[in-house]
């Protein structure tokens, strides 16, 4: 059956999967696992023990209606759809709305605000790209169709040939992309945004007095600035390589401001390798809802923005949350060991189609059907191009959709009751 | 004992497993650091060993593999191991530092727990 790939953000729509027999066509190694059955979360639960989805939506609607402060986050792996209900929800039990990004490309975000995104799409690079960097980013482990389809070996308009693109990998470590790579800039943990100030003042034509900066000779600066000059269509690719590492959101403002530079001699774009399928959804559903893209608080019955306070992480090492609903994602083991303490000391609520870790902190599980396989519904491509995921196959699961319509539904009761 | 920058990421194995986290495989995507081999040998590792990682945001006992990284620099796959050892300090953006925290190494008996005893639940 044709289908659509929902582990990366590549999206892939050209794939095939046959439920039947557990063989798929096309798919990368990612995806083929997360098409392949696995072990489930058999039935909904509260405090451990078996009950109805009806029962087990009363209880958390119970538990968001009687916090003070409850956070609702996740929604990178589900679709738009469920996260419309999400915000709403959010905004009516005066909670706090924030996603994966937070931990991921949320910061780029920050960026965006000072200084705008010079963007493009993926088919703009498979399709122009001549001088291709992949900044902090692995694709060939994290999106690995990615150079395949769009970035390195995709074949389009006025790229012909491999040999028709130059390809780079700027990182700490040499990553199996750096490999595949013309040129591997190995950099020191840390050091994006000096090295991005270097190539700034060297693509402005200026010198620059340290014979090295971050690791990188200044010669290999020099020639990586003068490549970068002379491309026809260049793109920075970054991942998280960039964000999570010192300078966080201001590396990417300083690499937003070298791609403006870069504007005044050749076309030059930049943009992030977003990790789940759906994260760019769960900042953009909330974004046309509501006006932010994370870290959202509705205590005050209208919509405030402030990472430093509202943040997953942040939330949690305060204890400001005395609730917790975990959508399509974990938490308990994504978040870093102090963060997680607090979710002990609440109750937490989870609606995942897979037993991990944060259902073991879970006091009311409610299992979902798997969108791509046994739900459909819209997401969002990494470069922002929205594309219809599908349904394969009818399941026993509730979709995401379905269960927080209905929570939403019951919470309204409540507080009208 | 040396001194090290510890990085997180990605890794193939991880995004395999990462829908079946109770699992044997995962355990074993995400539950190893990557050291240069003379840091490797400095610490005299044998393949299998076990090494702690400690930095001021808490410790952790995890496999010793020998991968493609510079001296004092090592290489945990995202997930609750990394976890236990990266920085919590997100500099108001709400992201922790996952990446560049420094710490020390050091071989041990120590076992590596699975992930139910990292969380400290049955
Ligand atoms: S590259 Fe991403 S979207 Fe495409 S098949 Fe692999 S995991 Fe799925």
């Amino acid at each position: 059956m044709d289908a659509v790939c929902t582990f990366c953000g590549n999206v892939c729509d050209d794939v095939e999967f046959d439920v039947n027999t557990q063989k798929g066509k096309r798919f990368c190694a990612l995806g083929l696992a997360k098409f392949r059955e696995k072990e489930r979360i058999k039935s909904p639960m509260v405090d451990g023990k078996e009950v109805s989805y009806e029962e087990a939506i009363e209880k958390a609607a119970e538990i968001l209606v009687s916090s003070k402060k409850p956070l609702l986050y996740g929604w990178a792996s589900t679709v738009n759809e469920a996260i419309r209900y999400g915000v709403i929800l959010t905004e009516k039990v005066r909670g706090v709305y924030d996603q994966c990004a937070s931990v991921c490309h949320a910061p780029g975000t920050l960026a965006v605000i000072e200084e705008g995104i010079p963007g493009g799409s993926l088919g703009a690079i498979k399709n122009r790209a001549d001088v291709v960097i992949f900044w902090g980013s692995n694709p060939l482990e994290a999106h690995p169709r990615h150079p395949t389809r769009y970035s390195v070996m995709a074949k389009g308009f006025l790229i012909k040939d491999r040999k028709d693109r130059k390809v780079i990998v700027v990182d700490v470590r040499k990553t199996k992309s750096a490999k595949m790579a013309d040129k591997f800039v190995q950099i020191k943990p840390g050091y994006d945004y000096a090295i991005i100030s270097a190539l700034r003042a060297l693509v402005k034509g200026e010198d620059i007095e340290a014979n090295e900066v971050g690791g990188v000779p200044k010669e290999e600066l020099a020639e990586l600035a003068d490549i970068m000059k002379n491309a026809k269509y260049g793109v920075i690719l970054y991942g998280l390589g960039v964000t999570q590492s010192r300078g966080r959101d201001r590396n990417i403002e300083n690499a937003v401001k070298l791609i403006q530079l870069l504007n005044r001699y050749a076309r030059w774009i930049i943009w992030p390798m977003r990790g789940h399928y759906n994260v760019v959804g769960a900042g953009e559903v909330p974004a046309w809802e509501v006006g932010y893209q994370y870290a959202i608080d509705f205590s005050r019955g209208y919509p405030r923005f402030s990472p430093a306070e509202f943040s997953a992480v942040e939330m949690l090492l305060r204890k400001d949350c005395d609730a917790m609903l975990v959508v399509s994602s974990d938490p308990a083991a994504h978040f870093p060991r102090r963060a997680v303490e607090h979710m002990k000391n609440i109750p937490v609520i989870q609606i995942d189609p897979f037993p991990n870790m944060t259902t073991l902190l879970s006091n009311v599980i409610i299992p979902s059907a798997v969108a791509g396989i046994e739900a459909e519904g819209w997401a969002y491509r990494m470069d922002g191009i929205p594309v219809r995921v599908k349904k394969l196959v009818d399941s026993p699961y509730w979709s995401d959709e379905k269960i927080l319509k209905e929570m939403l539904r019951i919470v309204e009761e409540k507080l009208e009751g | 004992m040396i001194e090290v920058e510890i990085i997180s990421g990605r890794t193939i194995d991880q995004g395999k497993t990462v829908e079946e986290k109770l699992s044997e495989e995962y355990f074993k995507a995400v539950s190893y650091c990557e050291m240069n081999e003379m840091d490797f040998k400095k610490l005299g590792l044998k393949e299998g060993d076990r090494v702690k990682v400690k930095t001021e945001f808490g410790e952790v006992v995890v496999f010793a593999k020998i991968g493609e990284l510079p001296r004092g620099v090592i290489f945990i796959p995202m997930g609750p191991y990394a976890n236990q050892v990266i920085s919590d300090d997100t500099d108001g953006t709400g992201m922790p530092r996952f990446k560049g925290v420094r710490g020390i190494v050091e071989k041990t008996e120590e076992n590596v727990k699975s992930v139910r005893e990292l969380l400290g639940v049955e």
